[in-house]
């Protein structure tokens, strides 16, 4: 099936001897002309390329903060280096958090410090050489930006950072990854990154409406551009139709219905999903952000829900108000953004739904926290209830839950192995080797418990999972959408 | 006047120039940098008194370090703690009359310059013998413990094994804070003291360990969490003009 062995699933998870250089390989596709020219990058590599990398990160010092506080502070205490699942699941030297940083550090103290230009050797400082730029390429490219080192570095120093001010830097002379700028250039000319047109939206979802009405015989609608609705809910377009996304999507419009809020999509913003974030690049995130604020203007709704997506909350949640704020038009008494769990969870606080638990009752299901929600981003009103939130959902929906092992979990959950613009078939490697940790925690409560599912909210993580999980002795299927457990319970009576 | 004499006076002037300036223009870039997203590693302080909180156990306790690894925990956390024990502790060369409290705190003083050393040591061996933190380490990375080592190595000697005038030595700081030159004694330990702490200053803004102001301006420790309630733009994207024209 591949060119490369599984990591084996072991009683604990270890920390692997150091394997240097064995990942250096692993490079996505360069991006082309095409794909580079809608989002303002140069189609290939300039040639004055060394002076042009110099300057941008001079300038990204100057225009951030974090960029310029993390270059400076590390003091290689090692704290991080046994904290990234790409580390864990490679054992390549270069993938322990400070070994990724260092080869952006490197650089800056080599052009931008003085001691890096006086004793380059002394400090670890190196020239920016066309060999340091192919190591950028592939081990920029080998972080999921799920900040779990983060989580323990002394002085917060954030990796995700400095992935997406390298990732920028490439993108400036012209290095820049073909899937994610591809998947860009499709959001802004067609409206989502799977390049889904207006009438090909509209007709998938009068096909969802078609079967619940077969599945309960109800008429649930899945509305597209319907002006003066309640809610516009900004959904990551894999939830059209991809297995076991469209289940989650089917689940918020069962839950719309239910509570009586009337909601639309948008085929203006039918993206929730964000890449602009991955590339380390404001100004595309900033188009993508704009198209949501254009889209609820015009349907003149008065409140924006986001489905289940991991960087696209985090964008929504931590960016959005910034991007494209403000957004005084919307209806003060809800936040914006929302997310479907709170809006689902606050419905199940309020009795609004009717659930019958047993309907889950095949499954044993865990929790994975996707890493953008858990340690990006918020829901509710108290910190932590990223975490409460959606159990709370779970719970409210199924009779058998089980948690993973604590520290795999809440905070410190390990990233899928497919995020951050990794979510692509030439880094199948690489994504299979970082599920290793996730599949250890995984194979813990199938052996405890008896868990059969793996619920979560982001689509990256499900598309990631469907993919890897055969890879480790799971099935496939064994992923599911939060909002499809919501939807197999929800008591579909006609409404009074 | 000897030539030991003017020579550390003028090592001292300079090192205590170089250590302001040069932390203080780095502070200023820090501050001058807008942080242009609120990325706050969540979950986060909702409000600035929890973020003061959060802060306070970062520089206190260290606390997502303890989170990380209890082996690095507890060696840094005993260096640093021995480290600003020392440091108060010499306050005592530097005024007149001793402050009462920099009296009591003599003997911890003393205890404390051991566990500093004990965890320079710990420090320097997970350097050299842990795999992953000998591969992420430069020779700058040696030195510098070497540096911090032989400091508190030099000071120590001086304390138990070969003593100086001390009074001599108080009576030359006060003078050079007065910018008067008393004669300094010249025993070779306490020029070599007095060369390596002169030496940490000077290179302290341009090393690693602008870690001590940085902690304070990482966004992720330092910002709060609440983007929903309030909109962050930064004065720099305040200058440009607002994302988006409020319509209607």
């Amino acid at each position: 099936m591949a060119d490369f062995e599984t990591p084996e699933v072991k009683e604990y998870l270890e920390i692997p001897a150091l394997k240097q250089g064995v990942m250096s390989h692993s490079k996505p596709f360069v991006s082309k002309e095409q794909f580079q020219e809608p989002l303002g990058f140069p189609g290939e590599l300039v040639e004055n390329w060394q002076q042009v990398a110099v300057d941008k990160l001079g300038e990204l010092l100057k225009t951030n903060r974090g960029l310029r506080v993390f270059m400076d502070s590390c003091v290689k205490c090692g704290a991080c280096t046994d904290k990234c699942h790409y580390f864990l699941g490679t054992s390549d030297p270069r993938n322990m958090p400070v070994a990724r940083q260092d080869l952006l550090r490197g650089v800056y103290r080599r052009y931008h410090t003085l001691p890096g230009k006086l004793f380059p050797k002394l400090v670890g400082a190196m020239d920016l050489t066309e060999e340091v730029l192919d190591q950028w390429y592939s081990y920029f490219h080998q972080c999921s930006e799920c900040r779990r080192c983060s989580v323990y570095c002394p002085y917060g120093i954030d990796t995700a950072e400095v992935t997406m001010a390298t990732r920028d830097i490439m993108n400036a002379v012209g290095k820049g990854q073909k899937y994610s700028n591809e998947i860009i250039g499709k959001a802004f000319k067609i409206g989502n990154n799977l390049g889904l047109p207006e009438h090909a939206l509209a007709d998938t979802l009068e096909g969802l409406e078609e079967e619940v009405k077969e599945d309960t015989g109800v008429d649930v609608r899945y509305p597209l551009d319907e002006k003066g609705a309640e809610v516009l809910l900004v959904t990551p377009s894999a939830d059209f139709f991809a297995e076991p996304h469209v289940d989650g999507l089917i689940g918020y419009g069962k839950v719309f219905h239910q509570a009586g809020i009337s909601w639309t999509l948008s085929s203006h913003a039918s993206e929730a999903a964000n890449f602009g974030v991955f590339i380390g690049s404001m100004e595309n995130m900033k188009r993508i952000a704009m198209r949501i604020r254009e889209a609820a203007l015009d349907l003149g709704v008065k409140r924006i829900v986001f489905g289940e997506c991991g960087h696209a909350w985090r964008v929504a949640y931590s960016f959005l108000n910034t991007l494209a704020g403000p957004f005084d038009f919307l209806d003060p008494r809800y936040p914006v953004p929302q997310h479907i769990c709170e809006v689902t969870y606050d419905l199940i606080q309020r009795g609004a739904l009717t659930l019958d638990k047993s309907a889950n009752d095949h499954r044993r299901v865990t929790f994975h926290d996707s890493c953008n929600v858990a340690r990006a981003s918020r829901m509710g009103d108290i910190p932590g209830g990223q975490f409460v939130i959606p159990r709370e959902i779970i719970k409210a929906v199924c009779n058998h839950y089980y948690d993973m092992a604590p520290d795999t979990i809440g905070e410190a959950t390990y990233c899928c192995g497919g995020g951050g613009g990794l979510l692509t078939d030439d880094l199948m490697e690489l994504r299979v080797k970082g599920a290793l940790p996730r599949m250890q925690a995984l194979r813990e409560v199938t052996e405890e418990n008896g868990v059969t599912h793996l619920a979560a909210i982001c689509a990256i993580c499900k598309s990631q999972f469907s993919k890897v999980l055969p890879y480790y002795g799971f099935q496939m299927d064994q992923i599911v959408s939060v909002h499809q457990l919501v939807s197999d319970a929800i008591v579909m009576a006609p409404r009074q | 006047m000897s030539f030991a004499t003017v020579f550390f006076a003028l090592l001292f002037y300079a090192a205590t120039a170089i250590l302001l300036i040069g932390v203080g223009m780095r502070i200023v870039q820090y501050a001058r940098a807008p942080a242009p997203l609120k990325i706050p590693t969540t979950p986060a302080p909702t409000t600035r008194s929890g973020v003061a909180l959060r802060m306070a156990s970062e520089v206190v306790f260290f606390h997502s370090l303890f989170k990380a690894n209890k082996w690095i925990w507890i060696l840094g956390w005993a260096f640093h703690l021995g480290l600003l024990l020392v440091l108060l502790r010499h306050l005592r060369y530097f005024t007149e009359p001793v402050w009462t409290w920099v009296v009591l705190i003599q003997p911890f003083g003393i205890y404390a310059g051991f566990a500093m050393l004990a965890g320079l040591l710990g420090l320097w061996a997970r350097r050299l013998f842990v795999e992953r933190i000998r591969y992420i380490s430069s020779p700058s990375d040696h030195l510098m413990l070497i540096l911090l080592i032989a400091i508190a190595a030099s000071g120590l000697a001086m304390k138990y094994i070969w003593h100086t005038d001390i009074t001599a030595v108080k009576m030359y700081f006060l003078g050079l804070m007065r910018f008067e030159f008393h004669p300094l004694p010249t025993e070779p330990l306490l020029m070599v003291h007095l060369l390596l702490v002169a030496l940490l200053m000077i290179i302290f803004p341009i090393s690693k360990l602008l870690h001590a102001p940085g902690l304070f301006f990482s966004p992720t420790r330092n910002q709060a969490d609440d983007s929903r309630e309030r909109r962050h733009v930064t004065w720099v994207s305040a200058a440009e003009k607002p994302a988006a024209q409020t319509e209607r």
